[in-house]
């Protein structure tokens, strides 16, 4: 296998397992040594395995051998986030509470990752229980951004953005509750997409706030993203939130063109706390859209201030609800106590980290007796109006588009000492978790060294319009083809 | 300040948590000044709005009744930290 055939995507790396340039077990190993070299710096990985992943590469070297035809992500080596079950390897959701928690069942986006003939490399470092915007929150290490080592990867998917970044990982999954795909793919320079709720089956998902998680693939580029969500979305009856709509052929969309699409650029994303730098780099996006032909317009979606409050006492209500069931009886950590409640109370107290204990502590005051309305029942009705912002708009436009984030990546520890300075940098992305509607992050250029990304929003469903969209600009633009200068440099030591 | 101290050690025996004096003091900080920004909600009449849950609602999901497979005895109590014959064991509780 060549130097370099690492960075390739995974529609090349199927031409190349196709054609029978490379096997599945080099193309394996390859992956496996360097997540050896570069995981003492990165430190995206929780768990390398490379005995299963060679094992499973092998069986599809066997099919190639007997001329078997391969589909589009056989043979391919890929990553998921610690919070989806994998039979038999640990899932440890980044928290001490799981941290012996062997599933005694695999999730359905692992089933179907399996039944598309991917190799699992392994599990994804992620904030506890996916809590957290840096994944500075995990029980278990920091990980880094490939593309400047003091700076965050973004969260709560750091692992999955950073193995694909780092070209540790053909692609990855990851979820997303409040941007938590999205904002680590802008973070690390790669494509992340949030697809609509009930898109993808959450069973086998441990769960944060189950009215606004799901599962989305992280790639290198729109098309691999097309790819994966043709392998994981789709009705799972195992999910009764997940919903029965005809999947189409994700890759049908991939066409370079937006000649007379209708873009709205919300300019409540443009607010307070947004990088004036980073205004900049998604405004010259904006001008390859327009010079592309695309009819751009300013839109209003008029209670986007209100999105965080709203968000940060649904989700964490619904997380207080969620955690409860770690109590140290059936599975996961349990500390010893002379009777039963403080064996709870020990168990969740040494078992828990801060920030999920904080957002567990907001959420039972949110859903306690006499608050109720006040907070949990008031946000939920603010969703309604959020959710209706998003439904005029779309009236009026195919696509919506906003920064990622207000920001390139910050440095570590800049803002965990302020929950609610970290809680507001998600105004750009937690409305469309509120709504439920699909958003994609793509590469968008850089402030300072770091990646920026811009989100393309769409209607219910519409992920294939998100791609058209994201194809086009990357088509003709080069930033998913620059590579963190980190990489090279192993990469050059690697062929030395 | 919305909420006191008193209030923060009240969640806490709700959501069985047991927190240390630093924590109980940290807490009632970061849930007053979280809770304060949340009071913004309170500019927005809401009176003829209805509550949205689920973003895609779907009714009643409902199956068939029939017997399948499911996760065996031993499998499912693989994981108890403290399991006797079958049995998820617990300290005592009366």
């Amino acid at each position: 296998m060549a130097t370099g055939d690492i960075e390739k995507s995974v529609s090349e790396l199927h031409e190349l397992l196709a054609h029978k340039d490379i096997s599945s077990t080099e193309l394996t190993q390859t992956y496996i040594d360097r997540i050896h070299n570069l995981e003492p710096d990165l430190q995206a990985y929780l768990m390398v395995l490379e005995d299963q992943a060679l094992a499973q590469a092998a069986e599809v070297d066997r099919k190639i051998a007997q001329g078997g035809v391969l589909s589009s992500l056989e043979g391919i080596p890929m990553a998921m986030k610690d919070n989806m079950c994998t039979e038999g390897v640990r899932t440890s959701c980044g928290s001490k509470m799981l941290v012996n928690f062997i599933p005694p069942y695999n999730a359905t986006v692992t089933n179907r990752l399996q039944a598309a003939g991917t190799i699992l490399l392994g599990k994804l470092n992620m904030d506890e229980f996916a809590m957290g915007s840096s994944t500075e929150n995990s029980y278990f290490a920091k990980t880094r951004n490939p593309w400047d080592l003091e700076y965050v990867p973004g969260g709560s998917s750091g692992g999955a953005a950073v193995a694909v970044a780092a070209d540790e990982a053909g692609f990855s999954l990851g979820s997303d509750t409040g941007g938590s795909i999205r904002q680590p793919a802008a973070f690390c320079g790669v494509v992340g997409m949030k697809p609509t709720y009930g898109a993808v089956s959450r069973y086998g998902l441990i769960a944060y706030a189950s009215s606004l998680d799901q599962i989305g693939p992280l790639t290198k580029n729109v098309r691999d993203n097309a790819l994966v969500m043709n392998a994981i979305a789709g009705h799972d009856p195992l999910d009764s939130t997940s919903v029965p709509f005809e999947k189409p052929d994700y890759t049908k969309f991939l066409v370079n063109d937006i000649k007379g699409l209708k873009i709205g650029i919300p300019r409540e994303y443009y607010g307070e706390g947004i990088d004036p730098e980073v205004a900049k780099g998604i405004q010259s996006g904006i001008q390859t859209l327009i010079d592309l032909g695309a009819e751009v317009s300013e839109c209003s979606l008029p209670h986007t201030e209100y999105a965080i409050p709203a968000y940060y006492l649904i989700a964490t209500a619904e997380a207080s609800s969620n955690l409860a069931r770690y109590d140290g009886v059936r599975y996961g950590y349990r500390a010893e106590s002379e009777d039963v409640l403080g064996m709870f109370k020990s168990t969740r107290s040494e078992g828990f980290g801060p920030e999920v204990k904080r957002r567990i502590m907001l959420g039972t005051y949110a859903l306690s007796s006499g608050y109720y309305d006040a907070y949990y029942l008031k946000a939920q009705k603010v969703r309604t109006l959020i959710k209706q912002d998003f439904d005029r708009a779309f009236e009026k436009f195919d696509v919506l588009l906003s920064p990622t984030a207000p920001t390139p990546a910050f440095k570590f520890g800049e803002k965990s000492a302020n929950p609610l300075a970290m809680y507001l940098s998600d105004i750009t992305t937690v409305p469309i978790n509120l709504a439920g509607i699909p958003a994609i992050s793509i590469p968008a250029g850089f402030v300072k060294g770091l990646p920026i990304g811009m989100q393309l929003m769409g209607k219910p469903f519409a992920e294939g319009m998100l791609y058209r969209v994201a194809y086009t600009f990357e088509q003709n633009t080069n930033y998913h083809t620059l590579k963190p200068s980190m990489s090279r440099e192993v990469l050059a030591r690697g062929s030395r | 300040m919305k909420i006191s101290r008193e209030d923060v050690e009240y969640v806490a025996a709700l959501a069985r948590l047991e927190l240390t004096e630093q924590e109980t003091q940290e807490y009632t900080e970061q849930l007053n000044s979280i809770l304060d920004y949340a009071a913004m909600l309170e500019r927005l009449d809401t009176s003829d709005v209805v509550p949205t849950a689920h973003a895609v609602p779907l009714h009643n999901v409902l199956r068939e009744d029939q017997v399948r497979p499911s996760i065996n005895h031993d499998k499912a109590l693989r994981n108890a930290p403290d399991g006797e014959e079958g049995f998820f064991r617990v300290p005592k509780i009366v």
